[in-house]
Order: C-alpha cells, then sequence, then structure tokens
C-alpha cells in the first residue's frame, strides 16, 4: 500500500482546464516520476478550487501552498524546486493585490476566507435526522439560555445590539420586529416562520429546512418566548416534501426532548409548532398575503398598517420571521451580539447566503460576511464566468431585484448599498449573466415571472406589469419605437410608485435597472431592430456562408420548419420567412458555415 | 425520552453525546471506522444520493469496511452532486463530487483503504461557525 | 379623542386619530378622487382594499405614494394631493385601468352613472397611452342579475357587499395577476351559486360588470300587442326613488307622476302593489295569529318564530343557506305575486277575458324579483302569475325612451279596484313596516279592539338588528327586524340554535328594505338618501285615509266576492306557497363536479 507523503492538487474545473490544466496535470505526473518520486507523491485532478480568475491553479498538500496562473512548463519547476529542495516557487505565488505581499498559502489567500458559515453553520455537518447530532453542536442550548438566564427583554436586547436585520428581502431590524410585537398586549400572539422561498432559483431556507431544522424550531421558540407567543406556525410550500418531512421530524423530537410543549425547561413557558402549507404562491411571500393565505383566505396582500405585530394571523399580534432570520438566532445567544456585530458591514451584520446561479462556474449555495464584494462572489467564490465567457451582468434580489454591472462589481453586498445601486438583497438569489444574454429580453423574462405572480389585487401591478411585458414583447420583436421607451420607464416608474405590496413595488426593478445600465442595448432594438447578443429571435436571422458550405444536407434534414434548401454538394440557403430560429442547424453543421446575425 | 429539565442537564448531555461520537469514531479497529455522510437535499436526492448512499453500505458491507454511514443536507455544491464526505480517522474530511457507483467502489478501494486521493475531490472553500 | 395635527396641500387641519387623509382632506373641501372606496356610514363599513391607487397622494418622507382612502393621519404629517408626480400617477394608473376596459361607453346602460367615467373625465384623460390584451370573459345571464367582467374594475366592492355585509358568500376574486376576477365558487354561473339575487352587487357595482337583467323588450312588444291587456302593478318603494333618476331631490314622492307615465307608456290599468301588501297582511296576519294561537296552547309542532316571506332575496338566502328553517316562513306569497294571482284570477274573470290574454307587469325596487316572478309554481299551466318584472331603473329608461317628459306630467290616480291601497301598505317599502302593518291588523282583529296609537314607532329606524313588544291584550307579542342578511343571518343563527326570543321576525335582504333595492337609483350607500326615502313613505301613510289593511273597503270587497276567509280554502290556493330545499342544488353542483 502507498504510503504518499505529498500530494499534488490540480484544478479540473472547467475555466482551469481551458488554461491547459490537463497538461500540467500531466507534465507534474511525468516530472514526478522521472524523479522517481511516484512512490510518496500523489498528483490528482480535483473539481473547481473556484479561483479561476488566477487559474489554472495547483495546490500541495499537506502545507496548502497554492500556486496560480500557472503553466505546463513550470511542472519541472514545482517538483524540483519545491518538492526535492524544499523552496517555494516564488513567482508562482498568489500576490495579495492590497498589500503586495506573497502568500504562502491557502489558508492566508482573502478569498478562501470568505465564506462564513453561520446560518449554514450545521448543513452538510450533521444529520438532519438526528436531534442528539444537533445537541452534540450546542442545540438548544440558547433556548435554555434564555428561558433559564435571561428575561425576553434581555434576548430580545441581545437580538437587537446583534444588528440581525430580516433575510427574507425587506431587511428589517428583526430585534425591533420582535419588540414592537411583544408591547403589544394581546391574550393570544403567534410566531410565524416564512418558508414560503418563492425567488426563482433561490433555495436557501429549502437547504436550512432540510439540513438544519432544528435550528428553526430552536429559533422559534425563543422567538415565542420574547414575544409572549405560545403558539408558532410554519408556512412552508407544499413542493418542499423533504424539508416538511425533516422539520416534522424535528418538531416531534423537540416535543420528546421536552423542547417543545409545556414547561419548557421547567419554566412557565410553553410553545408548540403547527406547520401550515403554501400551494407556493410567489406573492404569499408577503407577510400580509402569507397570513391570509394560513387563515385559508385568498393569497394577497393588504395595505400595512395595520402590521402583523398588531393584527396579523386571526387578528392576533403576530411576528413573521423569514428561515434565514432564524437559523441566526440561537448562535447570536450563544456566541454573544458582540460576535455577531463584528461580522459585515456598519449597517448590516452578520452574513447572508446566496443561492449562486447562471453563467458562473460554481453554481451553488455560498455564505460569506456582508460586505463582500460582487467580484469576491462572482469571480472568487463562484469560480468566474462559464466557458470563459465575459462578464456582464448579475440580477441580485431575484425577479424584484436589478441587475448590476461590471462596475458595481466593488461594492460591498449590504442591504442599504444595493437598494443604492438600483437592486436589492431579497432573499439571496444571484444570477449572473454573461456577454450573450440579452438584457431587454432578461427584462422580459423576469416580467413573465412577475406577470404571473402577481395577485391581481391593485390596478398597477396587475394591468401595468401587464402592459410592460406586452412593451418589453413589442421592443423585443423590432416593433418598439424610441417613444416605447419613455413610455415603459414612466409605466415603470408609476408602477413602483404605486402598487400595493412589496411585490408590484419592486416588480418593474429588472427593467428600471436594465435601462440606466444598457440602455445602448434598448436602442439598438428600437432603433436599429437589432438585438446585440443575438437572443432576441425575432431580431436574428440565420445564414450559411457559401464559402465554408460543403452541401452535405445535414441542416436541411434537420430542419424542423423546412426551411433549407439547396443540392447535394452545393451551398444551401436559409429562408428568414419560414425559419422559426431554433438553432437545430447550428447544432448539426460540421463545417460552421451557419451563423446567426 | 425524559423531557430535558434543566439547562446543565442538557450541557451534560451535549458533552456526553459529544464524547460518545469520539468514541464511536476511536474504538475498536481505528484505522476502519470511516464515517461518510452522504449531502440528502433535494438537489441531492435529484442527483441521486439516496441510490449512492444505499451503495454506500451495502459495497461497504462487502468490503467489510466498518463506517458510520450518515446523511446530511446540503454542502453548497450542487453543480456536483451527489457529493459524500469522507472522513478518515486522522485526516481531514474530503468531499467528493459527482459521486455514483463506480466512483463508490473507488473510494471505498483507493481512498478509504489506501489513502489514494482520486479525482472529482471538492477543496471546501469555507469556515464554519464551530461550538461554543 | 386624541386631536392630529397635519398639513394638507399647505392648509393645516386638525383631526381625530384614526381619521383617513381621505377624510381629512374631505373635511377641508379637497375632493381626493377615488374608485375602489366605499365607505357605508350607517352600516359602519368601509371598503378600501386600496386595490384602485387611484387615491394616492405624496407624504413627505414617504418613499412611495400612499393610498389616502386607507392610510390613517399621524401627527405632524405633510401631504400633497395633486403634485406632478400624484398627477402623472393617478392618470397613469387610470390609463391602465381603462385599457382594460371596453371603451363602449355610448352603449352602456350605466353611461352617465358610471363612476370610472367620471373619474377619467375629471382627469382628463383623452388618450389610453398604454393599450394591450384585454380580458375577454363569457357574459352571465341570471333570472335576475348579468355578470359581465370585461368591464370588472376589481374593486370589490361587489364582494365586500356579498360577503362581509349580507354574508351570502356568491362572489370572491379567483385567479391570478391579470386574469384575476371576481366570480363565484368554481366560476359556475350566477344561476348556479349561493346567490340569492339581492342585486347589492349591483347597486355599489362602480361600473357595469354587474348589472340588472334587461327586460324592457318584452314589456314594449306587449304594449304593442292589440290582444293583450297589459296591466301594470308598482311595488311601494319604487315611488320614492323613480324621481331621482329625473334629477329631483331623494325621497321625492311621484306617485302621481309615476302613475300618468304609465298611462302614457300604454298600460291598460295601472294598480298598486300596496293593494296587495294590504291582502298580504291579511293572509300573513291570519297566519300570525294561527300560529300564535297554536303555540301558545301547548302546540310543540307549530314554528315559532313565523318569518316574514315577501322578500325573494330573503327567502332564496333562507332556501340555500337554512333550509332546515323553511318552515317557519309565513307561507303567504309576496304582495308581487299575490298580485299578479289575484290580477289574473279574479280580475280577469271580472274583465271576462282568459289570463293568457292578461299581461301583469310588476315595477318593483328589486332583482330578486326577476326572479321570484320566473318560479315555476307560480304559473298556472305555463303562464306565470306576473309576466315581466322590470326595476325602477328600467321603468325611468322606458319613460325616457316613450319621450316622455317626466317632470312636468300631471299626478294621476291609480285604477281600480286592484289600485286602491292603505298606510299600512305603503310602509311595506322599509324595513320595519311589514311588520307595523301586520301588527296593526293582527292587534285588532285579536283583540276586536281598535288601536290608541296607530304607529308602531318602536319598530322603525336603520339599525341593522332591532326589536319590539307589543301586548296584544295582555299577550306579548315579541318582534325582531332585521334588514341585510348579514344582520338576518346572526337572528336565523338564533332560531336554529333554538335561542330566538322572538314569535315572529321581519326579514329584508337589502340594508334599508325596499327603498335600498338593487333595483333602485344607484345610492351609494349613502343612508342619508334611505332615509329620505323611508320618511317619504311614512308620510304618504299619515296622509292616507285609512291606514290598516283589514280595513281596505276593495280588500273586504275581494273576500267578499271571491276569496272567502283569510286562509281560506281559496285564498290558500291563490295566495299561499311553499320552500324548498335548495342546498342540494348547490350540493348536486358540487357532485357533478366531482363526477367529472
Amino acid at each position: 500500500m502507498a504510503q504518499y507523503s505529498n500530494y499534488i492538487l490540480v484544478c479540473g474545473g472547467t475555466g482551469c482546464r481551458a488554461s491547459q490544466s490537463e497538461l500540467i496535470l500531466q507534465n507534474l505526473k511525468e516530472a514526478v516520476r522521472q524523479n522517481g518520486l511516484q512512490e510518496s507523491v500523489q498528483v490528482i485532478r480535483t473539481g473547481c478550487f473556484g479561483f479561476c480568475e488566477k487559474g489554472p491553479v495547483v495546490k500541495l498538500i499537506p502545507d496548502n501552498t497554492f500556486y496560480v496562473q500557472v503553466t505546463p512548463e513550470d511542472a519541472d519547476d514545482i517538483v524540483n524546486e519545491h518538492l526535492i529542495k524544499g523552496r517555494k516557487v516564488e513567482r508562482l505565488l498568489y500576490v495579495n493585490p492590497e498589500t503586495n505581499e506573497l502568500i504562502l498559502d491557502s489558508k492566508h489567500i482573502n478569498f478562501y476566507k470568505k465564506q462564513l458559515r453561520i446560518a449554514l453553520r450545521n448543513c452538510g455537518f450533521i444529520n438532519p435526522e438526528n436531534i442528539d447530532e444537533y445537541i452534540a453542536r450546542d442545540g438548544y442550548i440558547a433556548l435554555g439560555k434564555a428561558l433559564t438566564e435571561m428575561t425576553p427583554e434581555e434576548v430580545i436586547k441581545e437580538i437587537m445590539d446583534s444588528g440581525l436585520r430580516g433575510r427574507g428581502g425587506g431587511g428589517f431590524p428583526t430585534g425591533l420586529k420582535w419588540q414592537i410585537t411583544r408591547k403589544v398586549q394581546a391574550p393570544q400572539k403567534y410566531v410565524v416562520c416564512n418558508a414560503d422561498e418563492g425567488d426563482p432559483g433561490a433555495f436557501m431556507d429549502r437547504s436550512i429546512l432540510e439540513g438544519d431544522p432544528h435550528s428553526i424550531v430552536e429559533a422559534m421558540a425563543i422567538n415565542g418566548y420574547c414575544t409572549g407567543a405560545s403558539k408558532g406556525l410554519v408556512y412552508i410550500r407544499a413542493e418542499y416534501p423533504l424539508a416538511v418531512e425533516r422539520l416534522k421530524i424535528a418538531i416531534d423530537q423537540a416535543k420528546d426532548y421536552g423542547f417543545l410543549g409545556d414547561n419548557i425547561f421547567g419554566t412557565d413557558f410553553s410553545f408548540d409548532i403547527q406547520i401550515r402549507y403554501g400551494a407556493g404562491a410567489f406573492v404569499c411571500g408577503e407577510e400580509t398575503a402569507l397570513i391570509h393565505s394560513m387563515e385559508g383566505l385568498r393569497g394577497e396582500a393588504t395595505v400595512k398598517p395595520p402590521f402583523p405585530s398588531e393584527s396579523g394571523y386571526k387578528g392576533c399580534p403576530t411576528n413573521v420571521n423569514n428561515v434565514e432570520t432564524y437559523a441566526n438566532i440561537p448562535v447570536i445567544l450563544l456566541k454573544g451580539a458582540k460576535w455577531f456585530s463584528s461580522i459585515g458591514t456598519e449597517k448590516s451584520k452578520g452574513t447572508k447566503v446566496f443561492a449562486l446561479a447562471g453563467k458562473v462556474n460554481n453554481v451553488g449555495l455560498i455564505e460569506v460576511p456582508m460586505g463582500t464584494t460582487l467580484r469576491e462572489v462572482i469571480f472568487g467564490i463562484g469560480g468566474g464566468i462559464k466557458d470563459g465567457k465575459k462578464f456582464k451582468a448579475v440580477q441580485t434580489g431575484g425577479p424584484s431585484g436589478g441587475c448590476l454591472t461590471e462596475k458595481h462589481l466593488d461594492l460591498p453586498i449590504d442591504y442599504d448599498n444595493l437598494i443604492a445601486a438600483g437592486s436589492m438583497m431579497g432573499s439571496g438569489g444571484m444570477i449572473v449573466m454573461d456577454e450573450d444574454d440579452c438584457m431587454v429580453a432578461m427584462a422580459k423574462f423576469y416580467l413573465d415571472f412577475t406577470v404571473e405572480e402577481s395577485c391581481g389585487k391593485c390596478a398597477p401591478c396587475r394591468i401595468g406589469n401587464k402592459r410592460l411585458h406586452e412593451m418589453l414583447q413589442k421592443i423585443t420583436s423590432g416593433r418598439g419605437n424610441i417613444e416605447d421607451l419613455d413610455k415603459l420607464r414612466n409605466l415603470a416608474m408609476v408602477i413602483k410608485d404605486t402598487a400595493l405590496c412589496g411585490l408590484g413595488q419592486t416588480s418593474p426593478n429588472p427593467v428600471l435597472s436594465t435601462m440606466d445600465n444598457f440602455y445602448d442595448e434598448y436602442l439598438a432594438h428600437v432603433d436599429e431592430q437589432r438585438c446585440p447578443s443575438h437572443q432576441c429571435r425575432e431580431l436574428t436571422q440565420y445564414f450559411i456562408n457559401p464559402e465554408k458550405c460543403k452541401g452535405c444536407t445535414m441542416c436541411a434534414r434537420i430542419c424542423p420548419v423546412h426551411a433549407i434548401t439547396g443540392s447535394r454538394k452545393v451551398p444551401h440557403t436559409i429562408d428568414s420567412e419560414i425559419c422559426i430560429r431554433c438553432g437545430s442547424c447550428i447544432e448539426k453543421c460540421k463545417f460552421d458555415a451557419i451563423y446567426v446575425h | 425520552m425524559n423531557k430535558v429539565k434543566t439547562l446543565d442537564d442538557l450541557r451534560k448531555m451535549r458533552e456526553s453525546l459529544r464524547t460518545s461520537l469520539d468514541l464511536r469514531e476511536k474504538s475498536n479497529n481505528p484505522e476502519q471506522m470511516v464515517q461518510i455522510k452522504v449531502a440528502m437535499a433535494t438537489c441531492g436526492i435529484a442527483a441521486g444520493a439516496k441510490e449512492v448512499m444505499s451503495y454506500f453500505i451495502e459495497a461497504l458491507d462487502r468490503e467489510r469496511v466498518d463506517a458510520l454511514v450518515t446523511q446530511t443536507g446540503c454542502m453548497g455544491y450542487c453543480y456536483a452532486e451527489p457529493t459524500v464526505e469522507i472522513t478518515v480517522p486522522g485526516k481531514e474530511p474530503i468531499v467528493f463530487g459527482r459521486v455514483n457507483k463506480t466512483k463508490v467502489d473507488e473510494i471505498i478501494t483507493s481512498y478509504i483503504k489506501q489513502g489514494i486521493l482520486i479525482d472529482d475531490i471538492i477543496p471546501v472553500n469555507y469556515n464554519s461557525v464551530g461550538p461554543e | 379623542m386624541e386631536k392630529i395635527k397635519l398639513t394638507i396641500d399647505n392648509r393645516e387641519v386638525e383631526v381625530l386619530k384614526g381619521t383617513t387623509i381621505l377624510d381629512a382632506a374631505k373635511s377641508m373641501g379637497i375632493r381626493i378622487p377615488t374608485l375602489c372606496h366605499m365607505k357605508l356610514e350607517d352600516l359602519n363599513y368601509e371598503n378600501n382594499p386600496g386595490a384602485c391607487r387611484i387615491c394616492v397622494v405624496e407624504i413627505e418622507g414617504r418613499r412611495n405614494l400612499a393610498p389616502s382612502c386607507k392610510m390613517e393621519c399621524t401627527e405632524g404629517m405633510v401631504v400633497r394631493t395633486h403634485t406632478p408626480r400624484v398627477m402623472n400617477a393617478r392618470k397613469t394608473v387610470m390609463e391602465l385601468i381603462l385599457s382594460n376596459h371596453p371603451a363602449g361607453c355610448l352603449t352602456c346602460s350605466s353611461n352617465g352613472y358610471c363612476e370610472l367615467q367620471t373619474i377619467a373625465h375629471d382627469l382628463g384623460i383623452r388618450e389610453i397611452r398604454y393599450q394591450g390584451e384585454q380580458s375577454t370573459f363569457e357574459i352571465d345571464r341570471s333570472p335576475s342579475i348579468v355578470r359581465n367582467m370585461n368591464k370588472c374594475i376589481m374593486c370589490r366592492r361587489c364582494e365586500t357587499m356579498c360577503n362581509s355585509i349580507q354574508t351570502v358568500g356568491a362572489l370572491t376574486a379567483v385567479h391570478r395577476g391579470f386574469n384575476a376576477a371576481v366570480s363565484t365558487a368554481f366560476e359556475r354561473d350566477i344561476a348556479g351559486s349561493t346567490c340569492s339575487y339581492c342585486g347589492q352587487c349591483v347597486s355599489v357595482c362602480p361600473v357595469n360588470a354587474l348589472s340588472g337583467r334587461n327586460t324592457q323588450q318584452p314589456v314594449l312588444d306587449a304594449l304593442a300587442d292589440p290582444t293583450k291587456i297589459v296591466i301594470a302593478q308598482t311595488a311601494p318603494a319604487v315611488r320614492t326613488a323613480l324621481g331621482r333618476d329625473f334629477g329631483c331631490e331623494p325621497g321625492t314622492l311621484v306617485t302621481g307622476k309615476m302613475v300618468s307615465a304609465l298611462r302614457q307608456l300604454g298600460f291598460d290599468y295601472v294598480f298598486d302593489t300596496d293593494f296587495a301588501a294590504d291582502l298580504t297582511i291579511m293572509e300573513e296576519g291570519t297566519e300570525l295569529l294561527q300560529r300564535l294561537g297554536k303555540y301558545l296552547s301547548g302546540d310543540q309542532e307549530v314554528k315559532i318564530p313565523m318569518m316574514t316571506s315577501c322578500c325573494p332575496g330573503w327567502v332564496s338566502f333562507v332556501e340555500q343557506h337554512f333550509p332546515e328553517l323553511r318552515d317557519n316562513l309565513s307561507t303567504a306569497k309576496s304582495p308581487q305575486q299575490m298580485f299578479g294571482a289575484i290580477a289574473k284570477s279574479y280580475f280577469a274573470e271580472k274583465l271576462g277575458v282568459d289570463r293568457k290574454n292578461v299581461v301583469v307587469v310588476s315595477i318593483m325596487p328589486c332583482l330578486a324579483k326577476k326572479y321570484e316572478a320566473s318560479r315555476p309554481e307560480f304559473a298556472v299551466e305555463g303562464n306565470p302569475d306576473v309576466d315581466i318584472s322590470i326595476y325602477t331603473r328600467e321603468l325611468a329608461r322606458l319613460i325616457r325612451y316613450a319621450n316622455i317628459n317626466f317632470n312636468e306630467l300631471p299626478d294621476s290616480d291609480f285604477d281600480h279596484p286592484l289600485g286602491e291601497s292603505t298606510g299600512a301598505g305603503v310602509i311595506f317599502g322599509t324595513t320595519g313596516g311589514v311588520i307595523e302593518a301586520a301588527c296593526r291588523t293582527a292587534y285588532e282583529l285579536y283583540t276586536r279592539k281598535p288601536l290608541e296609537k296607530i304607529e308602531f314607532k318602536e319598530l322603525r329606524g336603520l339599525e341593522g338588528i332591532r326589536s319590539g313588544t307589543i301586548n296584544f291584550d295582555g299577550v306579548p307579542v315579541k318582534i325582531g327586524i332585521a334588514h341585510g342578511l348579514g344582520n338576518a343571518r346572526k337572528l336565523v343563527e338564533e332560531v336554529k340554535s333554538g335561542k330566538s326570543p322572538y314569535h315572529v321576525i321581519e326579514v329584508m335582504a337589502c340594508p334599508g328594505g325596499c327603498i335600498g333595492g338593487g333595483g333602485q337609483p344607484f345610492h351609494q350607500g349613502r343612508m342619508d338618501v334611505l332615509r329620505k326615502r323611508a320618511a317619504a313613505l311614512y308620510n304618504e301613510d299619515e296622509n292616507k285615509p285609512i291606514r290598516k289593511s283589514h280595513e281596505n273597503p276593495y280588500i273586504q270587497q275581494l273576500y267578499k266576492e271571491y276569496l272567502g276567509e283569510p286562509c281560506g280554502p281559496k285564498a290558500h290556493k291563490l295566495l299561499h306557497t311553499h320552500y324548498f330545499d335548495r342546498k342540494e342544488v348547490v350540493n348536486m353542483f358540487l357532485e357533478t363536479d366531482k363526477n367529472e
């Protein structure tokens, strides 16, 4: 059995492979073999390190030396210098761009220090169906501390001091919300966990409920203690069967152990949790709509005030918090407000979980301290843009957010900065777009969603979004004119200004932010009837280059609408009138003869 | 289950749970007690995590490897599901991505039995909040 | 009460805490336009979903505009109601609403009464910049109510009326986004829903999405047919409201002009439903005495309290929601149907014509009366007792159509014999009137003593639920009165649980009684209008020489010549009816759905 003392890890991610990391791997193996080190050094290919910007990346274990922008020719130096002579190859080391310091090992690279898991602390670490593992990770200690050693006011003060703000998107200070609910006098109060995650592509709430359901149960009980509520309700979408199942198991286990039920920890505090199912309407993530849905009414928002903290579920004071917000609560009580508030920016404390998606290499859930820049998230953690394409924009805040561009990349992410930049935090969706994405089509895509998901109660959202969508449809099909752009902006502004709830007030954001940042693309669509990214079908045409076409007839045979004609061994032609721009011919053509313009 | 009545009881319970986990790891044959966590969130299950988990149990039995197979939540590497975290005693946990039956066999025969790293390791890029 | 100072349009104003910006502005003479908002002062109900966003105003320090109908004033608030930003938003939203509303104003029956039209005019909308797809719904025609959801602007007033005030629960919003609409459960036709046809939804609809079924043409056809004898009967509440459509003050009595107009239209006989109201009192009053007699002698079977049955909306409410209590309803037909039955028997025989050649047209304040007239049990061999029922607004349209200058018409009297009525018949048109009329007669029949005081003022008023006890010579008769089906539900629930203290209960489905009926000129929920209409009826009652139904000489003659005794065999055949369990009808629909 081989006993390796050293490992060389070579990144096999898409980005690094595009920069010859396979060859680096071969060269390293060869160098190891030539030096007779194959018994003690193993060279292996790994998944993406995420640091694609500095790729290809090579890491040496056990000393964690992190070499960046390695070329195949560097293989010999790495083996000869590093492994044999024990000297690090300085020219390949990562240089801290701020200090110009050479970074000797990966633990000191900012990028790797950027992810910090608080809300996701137990996800992927414990068995979510075993309460003992949660307890082994300090589970329910925070609840015990709160109930037996702290007054509700002290707990609320701790939460307020921590600076925690609502992670569902609004960013309202959590402690303050609790305090308002506490102050309302009523015989019955409720705490509600909003697990109606609806942003396309966002799934942090689901992951937390699936990976660490006890943290939510514990936090809700703490919330109940602070606000004076004896009942907790989890509003969760029925399409999350696994999360529901795990949550049910967690609630049952917590009851068994006495963390739910009567006289918890021997005190006179009693608390119980029930599950309520949502049918998956996006608007039911808005707290008043959520409450109506739980009451069995139509899921639609009502004007605030009155706020749920005054009059919510069945008219009782109700504190609604999001899953991720709750997931932070036990840790804050265990480690203290001071610790929590040391993380993040001045007005946004702690971390935020993002669902990184789109044209980025590492699609997944990440958790970073507030104040991390978009660049760090997208290029650092996300590993940069897929297939080496150019970054164009990132949509934060889901369909209610806006798109941010190159110039925003160094913006530290927090609630206020995102709003100032014309977007929002939302629940943490982050969709990355590259040079191939048409921003007008993107705005239309999001409007598709909000038109579908509007509850239809208020006129601006019900009719206005429909009209926005129709205008975008007109523009992307080349029938728009310059006046439409002014009308579009006016309508978007009015909807934002007049819509009843958060859904309507934010639904024009994708339109407004793309108009602000990519006005030239809009102009190209209306002035020149041209889609610069070749995404808008009606504005693109398919052509066959007669120089390249060999007349193989493959394209003509695959075309579903018979738009391509031509004799054998003679260049073919496409009839634009018939062509539906499905792209099948491009895929099939072996000679790269078909192009889009 | 007797209900937990005081905070002290809970703290004691936590300590015993921690040590019992430790003991479990170190007892018997330390070389052969391996912990395997299969990420079993919706993304994982969709990618076949359930099959991977049952195959792991089957294969470990067959290979006579004494290991503890548990499920866990989403680790965040959704692009590489199913993902599995393997902790061989005395070594850092290692996450493998895109695990299928072939990969399971490879993990058991190469990594667990011989300590040879194999392709498709996922570098773990985050810190997690530790215990109190 | 705590007072609050704020500034609206640069003027300071002091209001009570809890006042909305809209009301505060109103108190200063600032009229912020509203569309979905509807305040029913006396019913203590406000429809303010904040849905139309027409009433938005700018509040200093607030990020977006605020709906003034919903937003309460706070100390030091600075509000502006017509800044360029507000006006642009208001106009844009208005254009959006108009973009999904058919533009056929000229051919719409609400032309001139439409609130959307008024606001569009006030805002000076001259073009609709935002055009696009329009909703396409099928038009749903029931015997009483027509739903054209293409015109709906989602103000939700009908929903509030149907659910919160009437508690009928027939209407609710369905679907999402642009496809959202007000509809019935499972999007059935109104006829297959739990609708009681009270028509209150129609009376609050600001546009013409909900309207009464139009049956003017059959009336014109009958009038033009020389082989037909066309008879009109006019309900008591019509005369207090018809003038409103010709510019009269609310509550102006136009009985004489109305009769002249009907003659000019070509009716052969213009009779009064009030006559039939007197007849109803004879039957219903007698039935009450019979039931009470049995009850007082310890009969366990007799259904007490007896519930009035003149209001068809109320009757179908009982049949659909409380069928188990349908035997508590008086078996006496409503005045409309009693009139039809007598007109096509007694009167037709008097004229010596076949009932098939007599056309009875009723003019009612009501939409449910159309449905009532169409009920199969109110027909003889397929020939209905009442052929056509039209509502007050339809009569106004007919008068205009026939080139009649209403305001300059001379007064004239009803024809005989079915046009003579007492003050008791007149007050049928307002809540409490039926029971007061019944008491006048029942008291004298029971005690065989003349009333010292004819008016039972304790039974009057517009309180939603009222009660009183009338001493019938040592027998205290306990009376409950409700108007509006929501209030009625409360009384019925008491009956259902066996806790009702009453011997007799009067219910009118519409708030205010028939004066507030769904077929009346729109009153926009203004109770002062209803109060004036009620006052006009009590006034007419006071001026009548005869004020007790049993003293009506034509009624006495009718019994002597034709009917025999009240509640006797012939009276029973012609003037009484029976009720159905219609809960099953609703359930049957549900079953079919399951099977599909």
